[in-house]
């Protein structure tokens, strides 16, 4: 470094102050501990856990400052990592697609379960990016939708012994009925207004499953929900002749399920995504996004905002909807502890931290929100304390999500071929 | 004279308790420039959004090409041949220049929207330069520019301007003036102006309001009331 004694002297500074707050911070949280006794509680000291600490922060913070200053000028590194994965966007979309249409080849039973558990959530963060990411409409209480769709699938197994196939649209119906019947009140409501009704009428769904045990079983929920079949080709190893193994002369097992419901979610999320790119190239999507940059702006465009709104509530609905009767189908059993608001803060958390618009950024953030806290399943109780600490680092880096440039949906007559960081800093 | 294209006949508006238009008369035939000047607060582009129907007037009239608009929904009356370029210019700042373009056309795309672009390309070339350039990155002037140009893709009869000169250069408002005047010289567009640069606007009128207190109170040619002394004295002394 030539920046010379005094820049050192200023990075010595900065890091001790960072020290002394990380002091302040962990000298009851890490130099304490209560120990049970026989006599009750003592307090023991650990000035070494806490010395660590410091020192840790000490060094890292002087790490940093020694890294922003030998990087050369001009070339924000985290910018240029983001310009790199707009840029390969197109080539990591096609790459992820094929890794997960074969996954059941490569992957092992664990990994399809955790398949299956990472797209359910990316098609959760797909339906839920229409209304936030699209359609700029803070929607706290998108676990609502799930949660319909799954008692509905789950009530008219149970009720009406419909089958999967015929049920899941319907529960993805109503669960769309429902988002109109959000929408509705909401109508008039943006920001944070918007978001804590929606939050409440999260929780109101929750409470009605929880109360209503004539109909939900109340906290017991409803279980043998029956399993989806491939053409009334059941998954199980009875042998009888209406079973997929038997029909297949295959001998049975139980990865043969497993597969059955990975391919099922699979398709499913791959439609939301079909669907979703599909109305961004239409007028309606393209009056989401107006409405999300300009409310004012679109009324006195002539577009009918109150259509507007309540289809964007509606599909984004659908779509939680259809997550919900398969989750109901996969799990067996339904029951209102699945539906609380972490549900819905993860989903959010996965569309803003995939980049708020942008599919692959959604999937990305998925895979790694969810994949990740899998991964890390070993180390328990760390889990949440890693799963804020990314979600922190990632918002200091990349404040606008993984994939933050937005691609035009629309070309007037021959479309121009544009470089994607040009779009993504607004040059053109 | 034949009926006018747009009538307000006794137009009264409020904000809660507060009234914004004291009952406001006001013409706008087929063909003419009419201007609407008056000081900050005067309830101009109260008057401006009153027609769109946000705020609705409470009492009084709103007559389009003949038939009455006051109770329709907004969106109706925005597809009746009336187009907004509104205060503030508010483009979709990141969408790109051509999205906000289509977003004027009323949903249509393909052969139609491409035929009014090119329209909008020949008034305002720069915009054409900048098709692909998100609206937020645009200049002022550009972004006013996209602003008439996104709210004439749906060829209207009727163009509503809400103050196009706020925060620009008098270059660029001479610039933008100057196109309004070929656009209504060329194809006989009708404009209602809404303008606190009262020169610039009045020059361009032919026939100009004055808004005081939301209520109008002079009325008449565009050069005539430019040469009026409390004119003068009210809206265009200071420069202009």
């Amino acid at each position: 470094m030539t920046a010379g004694a005094p820049a050192l002297r200023t990075a010595l500074r900065d890091a001790a102050l960072s020290a002394l707050v990380a002091f302040g911070l962990f000298v009851a949280l890490i130099g304490l501990k209560l120990v049970p006794t026989d006599q009750g509680m003592t307090l023991q000291t650990r000035p070494w856990a806490l010395a660590a600490i410091v020192v840790a922060v000490f060094v890292g913070r002087l790490a940093l400052l020694g890294w922003r200053a030998w990087r050369p000028p001009g070339t924000a590194a985290p910018g240029r990592i983001a310009e790199g994965l707009t840029h390969a966007g197109r080539l990591v979309g096609p790459v992820f697609l094929l890794a997960a249409l074969t996954l059941p080849l490569y992957g092992g039973r664990y990994m399809i379960d955790v398949g299956i558990l990472v797209l359910t959530y990316v098609m959760l963060g797909w339906g839920l990016n229409i209304v936030v990411g699209l359609a700029g409409l803070l929607d706290l209480g998108y676990v609502a939708f799930y949660a319909v769709g799954a008692y509905s699938y789950a009530l008219m197994a149970a009720t009406f012994h419909l089958g999967f196939w015929t049920a899941l649209p319907i529960a993805g119906l109503l669960a769309a009925c429902w988002g109109v019947m959000l929408g509705f009140p909401v109508l008039r409501l943006r920001g944070d207004y918007l978001a804590i009704v929606t939050l409440a009428f999260g929780e109101i769904i929750r409470v009605v499953l929880i109360n209503w045990t004539t109909l939900t079983g109340g906290p017991n929920g409803i279980s043998d929900i029956p399993r989806p079949t491939l053409f009334g080709l059941r998954f199980v190893g009875s042998g009888d002749p209406d079973t997929f193994a038997s029909f297949f002369h295959l001998e049975y097992s139980v990865t043969q399920r497993f597969v059955f419901l990975y391919y099922v979610i699979l398709a499913l999320a791959l439609l939301t995504n079909w669907v979703s790119l599909r109305l961004r190239r239409l007028p309606l999507g393209r009056a989401w996004e107006a409405l999300r940059e300009d409310e004012i702006a679109c009324r006195a465009l002539g577009i009918n905002v109150t259509i507007t709104k309540l289809t964007a509530f509606a599909m984004g609905a659908l779509f939680g909807g259809l997550a919900g009767a398969f989750f109901a189908t996969r799990q067996g059993f339904v029951s209102p502890e699945s539906f609380t608001f972490i549900e819905s803060a993860l989903v959010l958390s996965i569309v803003v931290l995939g980049g708020l618009g942008s599919q692959l950024g959604v999937a990305l953030a998925a895979l790694v929100m969810i994949g990740g806290s899998e991964l890390f399943r070993d180390f328990d109780e760390y889990r949440m304390l890693i799963f804020g600490l990314a979600l922190v680092i990632m918002m200091v880096l990349r404040p606008r999500g993984l994939i933050a440039g937005r691609t035009p949906s629309v070309a007037l007559g021959k479309r121009r071929e544009i470089a994607a960081e040009l779009v993504a800093q607004g040059r053109g | 004279m034949t009926a006018p294209l747009l009538r307000l006949s006794g137009v009264t508006a409020y904000y809660g308790a507060i009234q914004a238009l004291k009952g406001v008369d006001l013409e706008v035939h087929q063909g003419e420039i009419v201007t609407l000047i008056g000081a900050n607060g005067a309830g101009k582009s109260t008057l401006m959004m009153t027609i769109c129907g946000t705020p609705r007037a409470r009492d009084g009239r709103i007559e389009y090409d003949g038939t009455d608009i006051t109770r329709l929904p907004t969106h109706e009356i925005m597809r009746r041949g009336l187009a907004q370029a509104p205060e503030g210019r508010r483009i979709f700042p990141r969408m790109s220049v051509q999205e906000n373009l289509l977003m004027g056309a009323h949903g249509r795309t393909g052969p139609h929207a491409a035929a009014s672009a090119e329209e909008v390309f020949a008034l305002f070339p720069r915009l054409k330069e900048r098709l692909e350039q998100r609206g937020g990155t645009l200049s002022g002037g550009e972004q006013q520019m996209l602003a008439i140009g996104r709210a004439l893709m749906s060829r209207p009869r009727l163009l509503l301007l809400d103050e196009p000169s706020l925060g620009l250069a008098p270059l660029v408002v001479r610039q933008i003036f100057g196109a309004i005047r070929d656009l209504n010289r060329a194809t006989g567009l009708t404009v209602l102006l809404v303008e606190q640069n009262a020169y610039q606007a009045l020059r361009l009128a032919n026939r100009g309001y004055v808004l005081v207190n939301g209520a109008i109170t002079m009325a008449g040619g565009g050069a005539e009331l430019l040469a009026r002394p409390e004119i003068r004295a009210a809206y265009l002394e200071g420069g202009h």
